[in-house]
């Protein structure tokens, strides 16, 4: 049986995606146990290629390219069958994606295709017997579980962002460029593209933020939103929310925090009415520091906070907010 | 517009965290006492979507789940808020498989049901979250699919759909048939009304066991499972948290801040 590694990397804005680094790092280490190759495959449109050097210098020994027009926009079933040629021409022992918007969509179909394991939004993942093994907290965190593949064949997991560090950059690694031979037209299909309608953030992004507001459904309304913007502004940090905030049509969906949301590592996490299910703290808990403010001395939110304030934020974040850009003048 | 949603029944997620408890010697979660079971999460958007689009494009939906007699009683919260039909999936063979096992099941409970244009899941179980129930059905069947949809408009045989990524959100348009995984963005679901309720307590809910579908059984169950378990447990958080207080709010806010700035924090 094949001892390699093959990873899904993927691109954000014509640049390799972050999470793609920590695929890297991890791939990289399972390839080694393995002692086996650490092979990368990358879809897109015309200029893909270039991505390829860099994944070499993270630490792939081989780059698979799919450059074609119908990887320019993400359809479920163009991707598919791309990977699918893919995992066929490398044939792997371990095919990892991260838990991304793409990653997910794929995996899944590729694993039942194969009749191969998969393991979803791991956290750790490593060999026993060659056989692949996986952290995976389930019930929205609540638990926390390990798994072993039973099979013979392929084995697939995703890894949630941030749970892994990145690859290092290792100057003047070698690897080979392989060209994905596909034949699929786009007239086949029974999906198509249309158009993707990206939300610019203003300010800083919150996956990458150093520090994070988040308001839940402690701030009774849209329009108290603003409280946290301001204290956002002063701390030049990024502002999230809850998932009920975000279900209450307060906030924009790409502000959740969580399991379901976005995975946040800030220095400062300042949570505002928020209770702290672990479903989001799934979201918050990679944060170094976490502050929270809420009104119930009881709410979960507190176990998991370094500081806290029991009160209304109505009064505690103006005056927080004051001292702040007080001390940040001086 | 034929639409069957697969919904799965769980433990509410919304109880305090206290509750949780899990049998680590067994590695199973334990059910609190007086505790209903819940339609998951993003099920129940599923299931509002369909009735959504039934009430402007006509048609029947159909309810299917795979589990124990006791989710009948989620099945028929699903007739109260409007569904057509519900077919329970109950054999021995059936208990412990994974999602692949779920979704060969899922399958062929569809075939015999036949003519549909849309099959709806959730895009994620609340409890052991496999995260490719519905993937793999969409697999299992040759269908084309479409996760984590955040909206939906129907075109003749096709559908306009809006499907969540990181920094916004893509349209794509897929032919019927096809499978859908539903999101929270798409609506908020209804509470079934009493007129509902009423009609669903008088329906009888077909069961239907290994032999009233074509099944491998030996592509079912724990032995079929593609991965095993080997532990469970619930994290341990110290919590530490330092409370800062004061005359009034105002003076601990300042406090904290001058905390914060002591740690170099901020
Ligand atoms: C499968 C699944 C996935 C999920 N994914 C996510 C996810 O990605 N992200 C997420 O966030 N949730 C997620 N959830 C939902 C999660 O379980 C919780 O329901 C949600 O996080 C609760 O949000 P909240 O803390 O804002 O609301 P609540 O739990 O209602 O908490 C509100 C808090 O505000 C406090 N409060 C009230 N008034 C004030 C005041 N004036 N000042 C200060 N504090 C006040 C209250 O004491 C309370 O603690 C998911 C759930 C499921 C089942
Ligand atoms: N036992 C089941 N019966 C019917 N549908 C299910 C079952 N388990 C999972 N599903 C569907 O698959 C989706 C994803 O579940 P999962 O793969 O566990 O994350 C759920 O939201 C349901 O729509």
């Amino acid at each position: 049986m094949s001892k390699d590694v093959l990873i899904l990397a993927e691109s954000v804005e014509d640049k390799l995606a972050l999470i793609s680094s920590e695929l890297l790092g991890i791939g990289r280490k399972l390839a080694d146990d393995l002692g086996g190759d650490l092979i990368a495959v990358i879809l897109g449109s015309e200029g893909t290629k270039e991505l390829s050097k860099g994944l070499i210098s993270l630490g792939a020994d081989k780059v698979i390219v799919g450059e074609s027009d119908i990887f320019d926009g993400y359809t479920n079933s163009f991707y598919l069958e791309g990977i699918d040629a893919a995992v066929r021409e490398s044939s792997p022992h371990t095919f990892l994606v991260a838990n991304t918007s793409v990653g997910r969509d794929i995996a899944p179909r590729i694993a039942f295709r194969h009749n191969a394991s998969y393991a979803h939004d791991c956290t750790e993942l490593s060999y026993e017997d060659e056989k692949l093994c996986a952290i995976r907290p389930v019930w929205g965190g609540s638990a926390i579980s390990h798994v072993k593949s039973k099979t013979e064949n392929l084995s697939i997991a995703s890894l949630r962002p941030k749970a892994l560090p990145m690859a290092d950059i290792i100057e003047g690694r070698t690897g080979d460029l392989v060209e994905l031979n596909i034949s699929i037209e786009s007239g086949e299909t029974l999906m198509s593209f249309l158009e993707a309608k990206k939300v610019q953030s203003e300010g800083v992004r919150l996956e990458d933020a150093e520090i994070v507001v988040s308001g839940g459904r402690g701030l009774g309304g849209a329009e108290n939103f603003s409280h946290l913007e301001k204290l956002g502004k002063v701390l030049k940090a990024a502002v999230g929310a809850s998932r009920a905030a975000v279900d209450a049509g307060w906030v924009p969906t790409q502000m959740q925090v969580g399991q379901t949301g976005k995975i946040v590592s800030p220095n400062l996490y300042i949570a505002v009415g928020i209770s702290g299910a672990m479903q989001h703290m799934v979201g918050a808990g990679p944060s170094k520091n976490i502050v929270a403010i809420n009104t119930d001395a009881d709410a979960p939110i507190f176990q998991r906070a370094r500081y806290g304030i029991v009160g209304d934020y109505k009064k505690v974040l103006p005056a927080l907010t004051e001292k702040f850009e007080e001390l940040l003048q001086s | 517009m034929n639409i069957i949603v697969c919904i799965k029944q769980v433990q509410d997620p919304d109880i305090p965290p206290r509750d949780f408890k899990v049998d680590e010697e067994k590695m199973e979660v334990l059910s609190p006492a007086n505790v209903s079971p819940v339609i998951s999460t993003f099920d129940e958007n599923a299931i509002e979507e369909a009735i959504a689009l039934k009430e402007v494009h006509g048609g029947k939906i159909t309810v299917v789940t795979v589990g124990s007699e006791s989710c009948k009683d989620s099945l028929k919260k699903c007739l109260a808020m409007g569904c057509d039909d519900a077919i329970l999936l109950n054999d021995d063979c059936f208990e412990d498989s994974d999602a692949f096992g779920i979704a060969r099941i899922l399958a062929a409970a569809i075939e015999k049901i036949g003519e549909f244009d849309i099959i709806m899941c959730g895009r994620l179980s609340s409890d052991w979250s496999f995260g490719s129930t519905g993937l793999a059905l969409a697999e299992a069947l040759g269908l084309p699919s479409v996760g984590q949809l955040q909206k939906i408009t129907v075109e003749g045989d096709e559908l306009i759909c809006e499907r969540g990524l990181e920094d916004g959100v893509e349209v794509v348009k897929v032919k019927t048939p096809c499978l859908l995984t539903v999101s929270n963005e798409i609506n908020n679901p209804r509470l079934p009304s009493v007129k509902g309720i009423l009609m669903a307590s008088r329906k009888q809910l077909p069961i239907w066991k290994s032999t009233d579908i074509e099944i491998d059984e030996s592509k079912i169950g724990s032995s079929a499972n593609t991965l095993e378990l080997t532990k469970l447990y619930q994290p341990v958080f110290t919590g530490n948290c330092e409370f800062i207080e004061d005359e009034s709010l105002e003076e601990a806010a300042k406090k904290l801040a001058l905390r914060l700035r002591e740690d170099k924090i901020i």
